[in-house]
């Protein structure tokens, strides 16, 4: 079991509970607003992306080529931005605070 | 607008990638009456690119692909009708008919119906055993344990198109023995520009995939265990399994009956709208206008059917809203993903540029000075790039593309 924090554009704070899947998935079933997840989570729609919390880097770890050049160009990339539809829910990202991108 | 949709009824026909992003769609724009979707396949709702790809290679059942997971449809109060098909629609009425004659009253009516195979006549088809088309998990689940049931693993697929394709790489992992014929001078050929179809018929040839065009499938001989594929030059090839992918017929006779005006597709507008008020029609079944491009088209796609569903959804419930993106799609094989996004009708200048990994590469097509599409293999940021240079329009120096000595950046490209 994670516990995940998401923080939408809105400002609200969701935390919600998951084991398997990815994080993109964990987020459309708890309907976090602004990840859709469009292309089924394989890195070719970027509607899943988010800001990971920069003190938790080391938990999730740094994108691959792929996601790294999905990423690259967006407007509101960050040094910390990820696609959620590239993370896997496991144990070692209980506590994980991640925001969503804009 | 709640107080005006609380006793109002939203019926979807098709649960598919259109039908089901619709309903969820619905309910976030503030719909608050019933929503009710019918699928006559039992299935409960799945991604279907998997089909081709991961999915005829794992062992998996759809339950690791559904679109949403089976709690949103109960907290988002969507009901889901599988295995029932809808018959008939009566537009002034407001109702349709489902396959056991029952009548339900709505207020919007959603056609979602997509596409399904279109089978060739050849001769023997439909006798053969061992043959199937590539559209639902159960065409899939078919084709995998007939391959995997099979000694000789002999594979033909008629059609080189990109389901086609893709379903040659995912058979090949599986150990099969694959031919893909095609009746073009090339594959891809309704699709994409030569040097892509070189670049994947070189891809599949690599890894010991038959890739052979010009092939004209005139019949099927049936033996006792296994058919003979006969090409119209004389070409004959043993199979044990048969995959048709020759492209795909839309699901509009539902419509059609209807009065719902058909033009290559349903016609809609840019809500996603027909020519009845209370009837709209979203995802691969639609023919519809791109603002973007000026031109009428019809798209199968993910993306389509994604965001013309969020559209008709925003439309429904009163919104403003324009149906106006420029369309993207991905393809995997082998080791390749190929992104797409644009279109690359009408082109007349193509610009290649060649990373310095092999199988990396992006192709550039123009119109003149109008960016019109680019296909990127294994180079995402071509893909991303090329997004942005399509969208604004930006006019961009050609010379430099090709040049790999200019960093691969945003601005580098400017003229
Ligand atoms: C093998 C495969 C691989 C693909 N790969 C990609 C890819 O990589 N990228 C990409 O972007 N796209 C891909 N596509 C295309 C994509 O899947 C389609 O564009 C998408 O499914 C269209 O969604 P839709 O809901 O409009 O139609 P469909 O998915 O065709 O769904 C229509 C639904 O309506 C139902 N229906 C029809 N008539 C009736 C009726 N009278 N009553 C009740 N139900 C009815 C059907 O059962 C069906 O479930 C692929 C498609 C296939 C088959
Ligand atoms: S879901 Fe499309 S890129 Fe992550």
């Amino acid at each position: 079991m994670a516990k995940i924090t998401f923080i939408t554009s809105d400002g609200n704070t969701t935390i919600v509970e998951g084991s398997t899947g990815s994080v993109m998935e964990l987020a459309v079933q708890n309907k976090i607003k602004g990840i859709d997840g469009d292309c089924g989570g394989v890195c070719s729609c970027a509607t899943c992306h988010v800001h990971v919390n920069p003190e938790q880097w080391d938990k999730t770890g740094a994108p691959d080529e792929l996601e790294n050049d999905m990423l690259e160009f967006d407007d509101n990339v960050s040094e910390y931005s990820r696609l959620s539809c590239q993370m896997k829910v496991s144990e070692d990202l209980d506590g994980l605070i991640l925001t969503v991108a804009k | 607008m709640s107080s005006t949709t609380q006793n109002k009824v939203c019926i979807v026909i098709g649960a598919s990638h259109a039908g089901v992003n619709f309903a969820f769609a619905l309910r976030r724009e503030g719909w608050e009456g019933e929503i009710i979707l019918y699928d006559n396949d039992k299935e409960f709702p799945y991604h279907r690119p998997p089909l081709s790809k991961a999915y005829l290679t794992s062992e998996e059942g759809t339950e690791q692909s559904l679109l949403f997971p089976k709690e949103n449809y109960k907290t988002d109060n969507i009901v889901l009708k599988l295995g029932i098909a809808v018959n008939t629609i009566n537009k002034e009425e407001k109702t349709i008919t489902l396959a056991n004659g029952s009548v339900q009253q709505y207020d919007k009516l959603v056609i979602a119906t997509g596409a399904r195979p279109f089978i060739p006549p050849i001769q023997g088809l439909d006798l053969a055993k061992n043959v199937f088309p590539m559209r639902t998990a159960e065409d899939a689940i078919n084709i995998r344990k007939t391959i995997n049931n099979s000694l000789t693993k002999r594979a033909v697929i008629i059609g080189g198109g990109y389901i086609g394709l893709e379903t040659a790489a995912s058979l090949k992992k599986l150990g099969a023995d694959v031919v893909v014929l095609e009746r073009e001078e090339r594959v891809l050929a309704r699709v994409t520009a030569p040097v892509m179809s070189d670049f994947f018929t070189q891809l599949h040839q690599n890894n010991g995939v038959k890739v052979l065009t010009r092939k004209n499938v005139v019949s099927i001989e049936n033996k006792d265990d296994h058919n003979v594929v006969v090409c119209d030059d004389g070409t004959k090839l043993n199979a044990d399994l048969i995959v048709v992918g020759v492209g795909i017929k839309v699901n509009s006779e539902l419509a059609q009956n209807a009065g719902i005006v058909i033009e290559n597709g349903i016609k809609v507008d840019e809500t996603a709208k027909t020519n009845d008020p209370n009837i709209y029609a979203i995802g691969d079944c639609t023919y519809h206008f791109n603002p973007h491009y000026k031109y009428h088209l019809r798209l199968e796609s993910v993306q389509n059917a994604v965001d013309q569903a969020k559209a008709a959804a925003k439309a429904i419930c009163e919104q403003e809203v324009v149906y106006d993106t420029i369309p993207w799609f991905w393809s995997d094989q082998f080791d390749v993903k190929l992104q797409i996004v644009g279109l690359s009708k009408g082109y007349n200048q193509i610009i290649i540029r060649q990373e310095e990994a092999e199988n990396s590469f992006s192709t550039w097509y123009f119109k003149d000075d109008e960016l019109l599409a680019v296909d990127a293999v294994n180079f995402a940021k071509a893909y991303v790039l090329g997004t942005k240079f399509i969208k604004s329009k930006q006019k961009l120096d050609k010379s430099k593309i090709s040049d790999l000595s200019i960093p691969f950046k945003p601005n580098s490209f400017l003229a």
